[in-house]
């Protein structure tokens, strides 16, 4: 190892394969990115163009935030790697736990206020 | 290397020792001791409680000091004792059990127990500042808003605030540690059940102490900043926050009970000679429990008025919980049937637990009916329920755990005599102060009342119920009593194992060495201890040769953020307080100073630890065994 230390890092530590991976890697991520500010640009038209329907706009910008949510996750926070299976067991959970309680809260709240 | 080794030879004092001490055995003692305070502390208000109760129209305390005591109270055992003791436990045993050297973040263990301790300061202090907190432990809008609830409150809020931030990093700690640093071989479905407990304990922790952080968050804005987040006259809405307390406080429950459950478990098959009946479906039911407790929060709120739809939901949510409960009551019988049953103390507490929490069970099944809720809410027989639920469940859990794994905290056995002294006077002391409560709710006395009128029935039974408490109290006494006197006159435990147990715990020697394994064991089967004893040589294979080890440097800085956050938190109060002796901004700049500053210091100062050279390693094992 140490006759390569004078060599750059990537040449000396990576292979070329992880290195491929890497590029390759770095290449999602962008265009994840990119498609994920197309998907706010398209959530900022639907509220703020006056033609769209509010009926239709809620709905429609809740989905996209769904879409963009399950991106984070995958791309952002690594869920899609390999090796990732407690984090991916985690965030289920949380997913699975939170969401009846904040949809029971949203139809129970109205009801009584004290 | 040679220099850093330096370091741990240094003589500082014992004291200096404990504050900076990273090692997670003597943070477990460190957390048995707080707790024990804050049990003792807890334990002497419910006395007084009780004396007061003791005949009708007593005036021993007054109504505004019986308030206190009842918030303190249900406060201080549920979030500053039951949870520290239960911590004890699991920073002990579950680093052992796994075959680990210690947890995965040692500074963050340290930093959990000193941030909890601080935040435990906080609520208790308020004695001194005008009285404590008087909401009762759930502090419902608007009994707590800044209409009608003094300074004590202030302290609860953020007393219980800092307390919980110990809590959750404590719990993430111990996530990673056992996702992580388990020993080879040891597969999470070999894990004691111990661990699986902690594990979902920790889960839960994740999971409900953040909206209890939330909603906490809300009331303070709502008490020292002005919001109206619980103010319906503004546009708030006063039942929100009972509904974030419950969606935090029935998983609560469950936090605690949960990791009794694992001792238990531990308990039972080591003393009945056999494995644990059952251990694949132990394990699933811990995991259903574990996520319907989620589900069931309106049980709580069933007389709020949200309506007969969401009523029912939640009831038949609540009685399915029943059902993996029932599992794990049946695998402890069926572990103890036909087994070699040895009835010392440990196991007096262990098996006598299932009878109880069964008891405990049944009435929670029958509040879970609403109709028969409308009657029983808010009587004593809510009291009885909970308190069969975490005295006879939690509290015996704890008793049989202290009791079973003492010897390996501090080399030597308590004293069986007075253990089962201690043993007797406290179970028949909760049966007669806690049953008889059942039949005061039934005949109509409510809860968090201070006093009550002759000639309703109800002075024999309050009478009953206050010698019961003492009996339990005389049983605290004994083993305090049987502490010390084991001290002195026990003899040193010299052998790994004096149970004859089964889990790893008992393959390392008495006292453990600060890095519990000189070689990281290769465990083969459940219950691994057991398999060496029988199909090995009765010693655990090692899985890597011996070595130097690296071991963390103690650090005093998980004290200092704690401290920050004290004074920080204090400022914050001051802010509500009429008079206050200086600026509050000042003592809130100061606790965010030395917050943030130990926190920066810990960012910048490079602490790789030192290393226990392979010779002296070598001798420590020799001198041990
Ligand atoms: C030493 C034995 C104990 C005695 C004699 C005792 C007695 C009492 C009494 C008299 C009350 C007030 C009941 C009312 O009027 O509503 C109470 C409430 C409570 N106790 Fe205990 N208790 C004991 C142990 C425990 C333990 C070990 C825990 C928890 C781990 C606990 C948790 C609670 C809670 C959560 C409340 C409700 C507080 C509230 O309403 O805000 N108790 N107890
Ligand atoms: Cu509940």
């Amino acid at each position: 190892m140490s006759d390569e230390l004078s060599k750059p890092f990537t040449e000396s530590s990576l292979s070329k394969e992880e290195l491929m991976k890497m590029n390759r890697e770095r290449r999602v991520q962008i265009i994840t990115f990119a498609f994920m500010i197309f998907l706010t640009v398209l959530a900022f038209i639907a509220v703020g163009m006056e033609m769209i329907e509010p009926s239709f706009a809620i709905p429609f910008i809740l989905l996209l935030a769904v879409v963009q949510f399950v991106l984070q996750l995958f791309y952002f926070m690594h869920l899609k790697d390999k090796d990732h299976q407690w984090p991916n067991a985690f965030m289920l959970t949380g997913i699975v736990v939170a969401t009846p309680a904040v949809i029971a809260l949203v139809l129970l709240l109205g009801v009584t206020k004290y | 290397m040679a220099t850093a080794t330096a370091s741990m030879n240094n003589n500082k004092s014992v004291l200096w020792d404990w504050l900076t001490t990273v090692d997670h055995k003597k943070l477990a003692v460190l957390y048995l001791i707080a707790g024990t305070l804050f049990f003792v502390k807890a334990g002497v208000m419910a006395l007084f409680m009780r004396i007061q109760l003791m005949s009708a129209e007593n005036d021993f305390l007054t109504g505004q000091t019986f308030n206190e005591f009842i918030t303190m109270h249900g406060t201080i055992m549920l979030f500053l004792a039951a949870t520290p003791l239960i911590f004890a436990f699991m920073n002990f045993v579950i680093p052992l059990q796994i075959g680990a050297r210690d947890v995965a973040f040692p500074f963050v263990n340290a930093l959990g127990f000193w941030i909890f301790f601080f935040g435990g300061l906080l609520v208790s202090v308020s004695w001194f500042f005008g009285g404590a907190p008087d909401a009762g432990w759930t502090a419902y809008v608007p009994l707590s808003s800044g209409e009608y609830a003094d300074l004590g409150l202030d302290f609860y809020v953020l007393g219980l605030q800092i307390s919980g931030i110990g809590t959750l990093v404590s719990a993430i700690n111990f996530i990673v540690t056992i996702i992580n640093m388990r020993a080879p071989g040891m597969t999470m479905m070999r894990m004691p059940l111990f661990c699986w407990t902690g594990l979902v304990t920790s889960i839960l922790i994740v999971f409900a102490f953040t909206p209890l952080a939330a909603g906490l968050a809300l009331l303070m804005l709502d008490r020292i900043f002005g919001g109206q987040f619980f103010v319906p006259d503004s546009g708030g809405n006063a039942v929100l926050w009972q509904h974030i307390f419950w969606i935090f406080g029935h998983p609560e429950v469950y936090i605690l009970v949960l990791p009794a459950f694992g001792i238990i478990s531990e308990v039972i098959p080591a003393f009945s000679k056999k494995r644990l009946f059952g251990y694949t479906a132990m394990v699933f039911a811990t995991l259903i429990i574990a996520f319907l407790s989620f589900m069931v929060w309106v049980h709580h709120m069933f007389t709020v008025g949200i309506g007969p739809i969401t009523n029912s939901v939640f009831a038949i949510a609540t009685m399915a919980i029943g059902i993996p409960t029932g599992i794990k009551i049946f695998n402890w019988l069926f572990t103890m049937w036909g087994g070699k049953l040895t009835f010392n103390t440990a196991m007096l507490c262990a098996s006598s637990f299932v009878p109880t929490f069964v008891l405990g069970g049944v009435t929670g099944v029958m509040l879970a009916m609403v109709p028969i809720d409308y009657l029983y809410h808010d009587t004593y027989f809510v009291v009885a329920h909970f308190h069969y639920i975490v005295v006879g469940g939690i509290v015996l859990g704890l008793l049989a755990g202290t009791y079973y794994w003492y010897p390996k905290m501090f080399g030597h056995k308590l004293n069986e005599k007075l253990g089962i002294l201690m043993f007797w006077l406290f179970y028949i002391g909760f049966h007669l102060t806690f049953f008889i409560q059942h039949i005061l709710g039934l005949i109509g006395m409510p809860r968090r009342v201070f006093t009550y009128l002759d000639g309703q029935g109800m002075e024999t039974m309050n009478l009953v119920s206050t010698i019961g408490a003492f009996l339990m109290g005389a049983g605290v006494v004994v083993l305090v009593i049987n502490i010390v006197y084991s001290a002195f006159t026990s003899e040193r435990v010299a052998v790994r194992d004096p149970w004859d147990a089964r889990t790893l715990e008992w393959s390392t020697t008495t006292p453990v060495p600060e890095y519990n394994f000189a070689q990281t064991p290769q465990v083969r089967s459940l219950d691994p201890w057991f398999y060496e004893k029988i199909h090995g040589d009765g010693l655990m294979k090692s899985a890597e040769p011996m070595d130097e080890i690296h071991m963390p440097n103690g650090s005093i800085l998980p004290f200092m953020i704690g401290l920050g956050l004290f004074i920080w938190g204090f400022g914050m109060i001051m802010l509500n307080m009429e008079n206050p002796i200086m600026p509050p901004a000042i003592v809130i700049g100061v606790g965010f100073v030395v917050t943030f500053g130990s926190m920066l210091v810990r960012s910048i100062k490079e602490d790789h630890g030192y290393h226990i050279p392979l010779d002296k390693v070598k001798k420590i094992e020799k001198e041990v065994s």
